[in-house]
């Protein structure tokens, strides 16, 4: 994989090399901007924040990803490239595979490990595959409505009178646009699909795991993550009244937890 | 309310934005006539005015029933979010403002409502935005009129009152191609019409006392984000995509990549023009919006009766409808509005100006008043009344003569606005 410039959103306060670093990692499809109001807080509030646009999506340069195994080594490059010699991942879907790879791969890179709505394995139907590459606004909007379960969400991303649904699909959309040469909502969702080190990673795994489930998620239901949260070591449970958006859909709720989990 | 895809419109109509009160278990969507709200902590207040949390802090910004309503419309409409404003004029006002300055330039259609065309044309001017006004239909027009300095294009769904169409997918394209955003006014046609998202504009706004409240009890607007407009390519939107030391130099295309429109226009548009809604008001909205899709129905079976009636008329010499072949957006309408070309339209009486005033004075069942959009039948005689600032000039450009009337037919028992239309132009002509 080519890695070329990472964006990283530092939630509008320069780096300080004497503070603490998290990185926020996105899904398929998404951006940094899914982690508005949790990065803006925590580099608010003490922390060095990265939330990165992955190689090949959106601000960042570089090929996509192909692998979890890929990312996770771009993950380990931009730590490198920052000058951070250990920071708390925290990863939404296809990144919280990208981040369990990365604290098992260098474990002493990653003070803590946050998955948010995550599974393993992570399978991704054929025909929803397919539907990547044939028709991709279709499986864009089966997508977007599998990820909601709420037409009533507290007040989000953009504040008062979002609405998720159309935002999601609006920032998926535009995330596909950012990149005419990959298709990165198929090496995204293939990406997943084919991860098959979930269980060995987080055997290897040394630094305390938090896992922040949606209740309501259809696309990584809660007990999609059992097998891995049966494999940590030190591994903290949220499950929140939310559908796999669980940052738009329960905003403070996931605050709230990582907030708990870094003690910030 | 999983599924496959998005819940359909009637649904969205009634639930989008809205739940069970938790507190109370109340069914109806609960009015917050609370002017600011109660912080859970130090922490938390610093963070809600940081937008590190998202919530209510004082309703000039946001209130929890107005956020109702913002979410409704949006979800209505296809769009990223909403934010509701005072009327109609003050959700054009913030588009408009959060957009540009002194210095910019704006292209809009010619046929606008009238309240919209003093805006652009008198008022605005004297901030420093100019405006060129193009004929919806003039495709070059549109093209030729754009400068350096232009920001905007702007028209409306079908044109008050001469229901002229905008090619939206078109103009769209030219707007697009000039790396400015298409604005639609979308009053007359309410999104159960069209969406005009799905044809290529990129913020449509409401006057919500229309249609969309459509009871004739309640001024208010809705400004929509369809979060498709790519501000930073465009280049030409500094407000957008640089810092704003104004709201602690927040880079707003950076901190969403769809929504850094809405975030502006809140954090800076509310916040200092102030033409927020009433919460009483978007309660009124919602309750009118729980019917859009009955009333739309009934308005546009109501109009197709009357349009017939009076294009066989013989003391009326033209109906502006495009439901007929005569009118000159009948095709661009069958392709865009298939549903209908809205309820509001005007014709012209084949007589001199006294028998248009007895005409409109002998109607019973219409109502003489500056409204349209009621569930109650209204006429007016546009060139007296909503457009009379405008001059001859403009009034042809607009496509009103001086014996325009303009009718915005209501639900009625259709049979009884025939009747008070065929007696009212027996008055007429007894007038000659």
């Amino acid at each position: 994989m080519k890695l070329g410039p990472i964006y990283a959103y530092t939630g509008g306060k320069d780096f300080n090399p004497a503070q603490p670093t998290v990185v926020f990692i996105h899904g398929v499809l998404h951006d940094h901007s899914v982690w508005i109001l949790q990065s803006r807080y925590l580099a608010h509030h003490g922390w060095n924040v990265l939330a990165i646009d992955l190689p090949g999506h959106c601000k960042s340069g570089g090929e996509p990803p192909a692998s979890v195994e890929e990312a996770s080594a771009a993950i380990v490059g931009l730590l490198d490239a920052a000058g951070v010699q250990k920071a708390a991942l925290v990863g939404h879907s296809f990144g919280s595979l990208i981040a369990l790879e990365t604290a098992a791969r260098a474990p002493d890179r990653v003070s803590h490990l946050a998955l948010v709505g995550t599974a393993f394995p992570m399978r991704v139907s054929p025909a929803l595959l397919d539907a990547s590459v044939s028709a991709p606004m279709k499986a864009i909007d089966m997508v977007n409505a599998f990820s909601h379960s709420s037409l009533a969400p507290p007040p989000s991303s953009l504040g008062p009178g979002t609405w998720l649904y159309g935002g999601n699909r609006a920032l998926m959309r535009r995330v596909l646009a950012s990149n005419p040469k990959v298709n990165v909502f198929f090496t995204g969702f293939k990406a997943c699909d084919s991860y098959t080190g979930g269980e060995a990673a987080m055997d290897k795994v040394q630094c305390p795991t938090l896992f922040v489930l949606g209740s309501a998620d259809q696309m990584t239901p809660p007990k999609a993550a059992q097998s891995l949260v049966g494999k940590a070591k030190n591994a903290k449970v949220v499950q929140l009244p939310a559908g796999h958006s669980l940052m738009t859909e329960a905003p403070d709720g996931v605050l709230l937890a990582l907030k708990d989990f870094l003690k910030a | 309310m999983p599924g496959y895809s998005d819940p359909g419109f009637d649904t969205l109509a009634l639930h989008a934005g809205a739940a069970p009160d938790p507190s109370t278990g109340a069914r109806a969507v609960p009015i917050h006539l609370s002017t600011s709200f109660v912080f859970e902590s130090s922490d938390q207040a610093a963070a809600l005015f940081n937008l590190e949390r998202a919530g209510h802090v004082y309703s000039r910004i946001s209130n929890p029933t107005t956020a109702v309503l913002e979410q409704r419309v949006a979800a209505l409409e296809g769009g990223i979010g909403a934010i509701a404003t005072a009327s109609g004029q003050a959700a054009l006002h913030l588009a408009v403002a959060t957009l540009m300055g002194a210095g910019s330039h704006i292209v809009a259609s010619t046929a606008l409502y009238g309240g919209s065309q003093n805006l652009l044309h008198y008022t605005l001017r004297r901030f420093g935005i100019d405006t060129t006004f193009v004929k919806p239909g003039d495709i070059d027009g549109w093209r030729a009129a754009i400068r350096p300095n232009t920001r905007l294009l702007f028209g409306e769904t079908v044109g008050n009152p001469g229901l002229d169409v905008l090619d939206i997918p078109t103009v769209g394209q030219i707007a697009h191609e000039a790396g400015v955003p298409l604005l639609v006014d979308s009053t007359l046609t309410s999104p159960w019409l069209i969406k005009p998202f799905d044809h290529g504009a990129d913020l449509v706004y409401h006057s919500a006392t229309k249609f969309l409240s459509g009871h004739g009890t309640v001024i208010g607007g809705v400004l929509v984000d369809g979060g498709s407009f790519d501000w930073e390519r465009s280049g030409k939107f500094a407000e957008l995509t640089q810092a704003y030391e104004g709201f602690h130099n927040m880079v707003f295309s950076e901190e969403s990549t769809v929504g850094a429109f809405l975030l502006r226009a809140r954090r800076e548009g509310l916040r200092d023009f102030g033409a927020c809604l009433s919460p009483h008001s978007a309660w009124l909205i919602l309750q009118g919006i729980e019917t859009l899709s009955l009333r739309m129905a009934r308005h546009m079976e109501n109009t197709a009766k009357v349009v017939e009636f009076l294009a066989s008329h013989p003391l009326v010499s033209r109906v502006g409808h495009p439901l007929l072949q005569s009118h000159p957006s009948h095709q661009l309408a069958q392709k865009l509005l298939p549903r209908g070309a809205g309820s509001v339209f005007s014709f012209d009486i084949a007589g001199n100006r006294a028998q248009g005033k007895a005409f409109i004075e002998a109607l019973k069942v219409f109502s003489h008043l500056a409204n349209v959009g009621d569930a109650k039948s209204l006429v007016i005689h546009p060139a007296s009344t909503t457009h009379f600032r405008m001059s001859d000039e403009a009034l042809a450009q607009a496509g009103i003569g001086p014996g325009t009337i303009r009718l915005s037919i209501g639900l009625e028992d259709a049979a009884d606005l025939i009747d008070d239309l065929k007696k009212a132009l027996k008055a007429a002509e007894k007038a000659a």
